[in-house]
């Protein structure tokens, strides 16, 4: 074996060693949160109300909450980001107001959540009044998520060809009319996936909702889906502790006996959504592509 | 027959409007990149249910010249000068270019099939324009995959995604989709290059089907299939047409040298 090939299985050993490191640490952090995690989890624990005091409280509401707000952020921000991303890959000439609105979608993407949530808080919570509310944590996640998907559906609109497009211009069709017809059905499986992957992203997401949603979770009416009443779960108006704030919450300041178990099974069932989230992004967007391209 | 000799190195064929009918002709058209002159030199007159090949090397500009046709270069370049379609100048501000697409059919060099079913791409246009009546749609699809020759292999998978198709399928099946507007004139930009010989000869038969209907201006970069395929050849070299005339002569007695050197193979 002469020193090149030697330099060379040398460096691939090297590279196999740092990737199965990371795949390692990834497996410890999962494995231990399960393990210590997920023996706290029952169907109880899942859906009823947490205690504050005494033991054996659940994570019902947060859970919902946190489903409710993920489904509240993606109704507001989903429309704005597939404009945007319209407009930035199929309309926007390549000129200082393009690289101008290109910059502050990449500056706000790199915010941290913490100074997004304490601008939410001053503009929602504070200056249009609408108190630590779902509605306040709604719009302060939709500002965080707005820029990660406005470039992932940029960059699925991006991904399909061209040829797309000169097929419905060669048809007389409309530039809008191709887009919305053509171009945005091709580019279907990305956006999904994309959608999917930053919906994971804002439900674990705990520093832009502790001063916006809120860090109580009051005892809901779940016979109760008028959301103009207070204790109902739909109402918008309401304070709404998440999940993820509530593993923050109890770590800092709780004090019920099983704060430990609580907070180990919190853990594990959000981080097994975000697991559910990224994994079915894959394979959904996967299967919608292969429904759309093959012959059943 | 006014045939005019250009006293320079071009021959440019000339029908008599009194005896031959003219679909399309194009008049001093000029087409700039920005400000660099892509192709100019090009007064064609395409004869009604004929094919001409639109030959040359590389960047001749007859890709150009097709895609001027139908108003695709719009957002792309600057055109300049006429282009009459049934007498009409149709390189104007004011002619409504979805018109002119609807009647000025493209098929492009890569098939292009939708995201949608076989059934969906070709009366996706029809619906955009108010045809919702689902016998007469079916009606058109099972007319233009007739006339594409595709629906024997189709027609029990019209709900099948289109993009599943082989390319050969694929193509037909976009011809179909340009047929189903009813244009009156077939733009092919180089149609067959991502196909197979046996798919190319089967496209060649359907285009000689077609030409009963349809005035036909294909672009290709195969001389063999110009030959094979057209009644007249336009042949371009940087940017101009060089030498219009019958298919025939262009390969056996083409009257400008430059065009003996490509079609014998000299250059290209």
């Amino acid at each position: 074996m002469n020193r090149t090939q030697k330099q060379s299985q040398i460096a691939i050993l090297l590279l196999r060693l740092i990737a199965a490191l990371v795949v390692l640490i990834l497996a410890f952090l999962i494995g231990y949160i399960f393990i210590t995690g997920l023996p706290n989890v029952s169907w109880k624990f899942l859906t009823s109300p947490a205690k504050a005091f005494t033991a054996g409280g659940g994570i019902g509401v947060q859970l919902f909450n946190s489903i409710y707000l993920l489904i509240l952020a993606m109704i507001i921000s989903l429309p704005i980001a597939l404009g945007a991303s319209i407009y930035l890959s199929e309309y926007a000439k390549d000129n200082w107001f393009t690289s101008m609105i290109r910059t502050a979608i990449e500056i706000l993407s790199s915010l941290p959540s913490v100074v997004v949530g304490l601008f939410g808080f001053l503009l929602f919570v504070v200056q249009f009044n609408y108190g630590f509310s779902i509605i306040s944590g709604a719009l302060t996640l939709t500002i965080f998520n707005l820029p990660l998907l406005t470039r992932n559906i940029e960059e699925s609109l991006a991904s399909v060809s061209d040829d797309q497009r000169q097929g419905g211009l060669g048809l007389g069709l409309s530039k809008y009319e191709t887009i919305v017809h053509i171009v945005v059905p091709a580019a279907l499986p990305g956006i999904i996936s994309g959608v999917i992957l930053c919906s994971g992203r804002v439900f674990g997401e705990a520093a832009a909702l502790i001063y916006t949603a809120g860090q109580s979770a009051p005892a809901l009416n779940f016979g109760d889906w008028n959301p103009f009443n207070i204790d109902s779960p739909l109402s918008p108006l309401r304070p709404a502790e998440t999940l993820a704030v509530h593993i923050w919450k109890i770590n800092s300041e709780g004090i019920m006996p099983d704060l430990t178990q609580v907070s180990s099974g919190s853990a594990a069932v959000l981080v097994l959504a975000i697991l559910i989230f990224n994994l079915s992004a894959r394979y959904i967007g996967r299967k919608i592509f292969e429904k759309m391209t093959s012959m059943n | 027959m006014l045939n005019t000799k250009n006293k320079s190195d071009r021959f440019i064929y000339h029908f008599n409007p009194e005896e031959t009918e003219i679909t399309m002709q194009t008049k001093n058209l000029e087409v700039y990149y920005g400000k660099s002159l892509a192709m100019h030199n090009a007064d064609i007159q395409f004869q009604k249910n004929t094919i001409t090949a639109l030959i040359g090397p590389s960047g001749s500009g007859k890709s150009t010249y097709l895609r001027s046709l139908n108003r695709m270069n719009d957002d792309i370049a600057t055109v300049k000068g006429q282009i009459l379609y049934q007498g009409v100048d149709i390189n104007q501000p004011k002619i409504d270019v979805y018109e002119v697409r609807r009647r000025i059919g493209m098929v492009f060099q890569r098939p292009n099939p939708f995201a949608k079913s076989i059934y969906g791409n070709i009366t996706f246009a029809l619906e955009r324009r108010g045809v919702h009546d689902k016998r007469v749609l079916d009606e058109v699809v099972e007319k233009t995959l007739k006339q594409a020759a595709v629906w024997d292999q189709v027609k029990d998978n019209l709900h099948k995604s289109a993009q599943s198709l082989s390319g050969g399928q694929a193509q037909r099946v976009c011809i179909a989709r340009a047929l189903a507007v009813e244009p009156d004139v077939l733009l092919l930009d180089e149609p067959a290059s991502a196909l197979d010989p046996v798919s190319t000869q089967q496209l060649e038969q359907t285009l000689r089907e077609l030409k009963k209907d349809y005035t036909i201006i294909i672009v290709t970069h195969n001389m063999q299939q110009a030959a094979r395929l057209s009644d007249y050849t336009v042949f371009f070299n940087l940017g101009e047409a060089i030498e219009y005339n019958k298919t025939r002569k262009i390969f056996t007695r083409p009257k400008i040298e430059l065009t003996d050197d490509y079609v014998s193979g000299n250059f290209g």
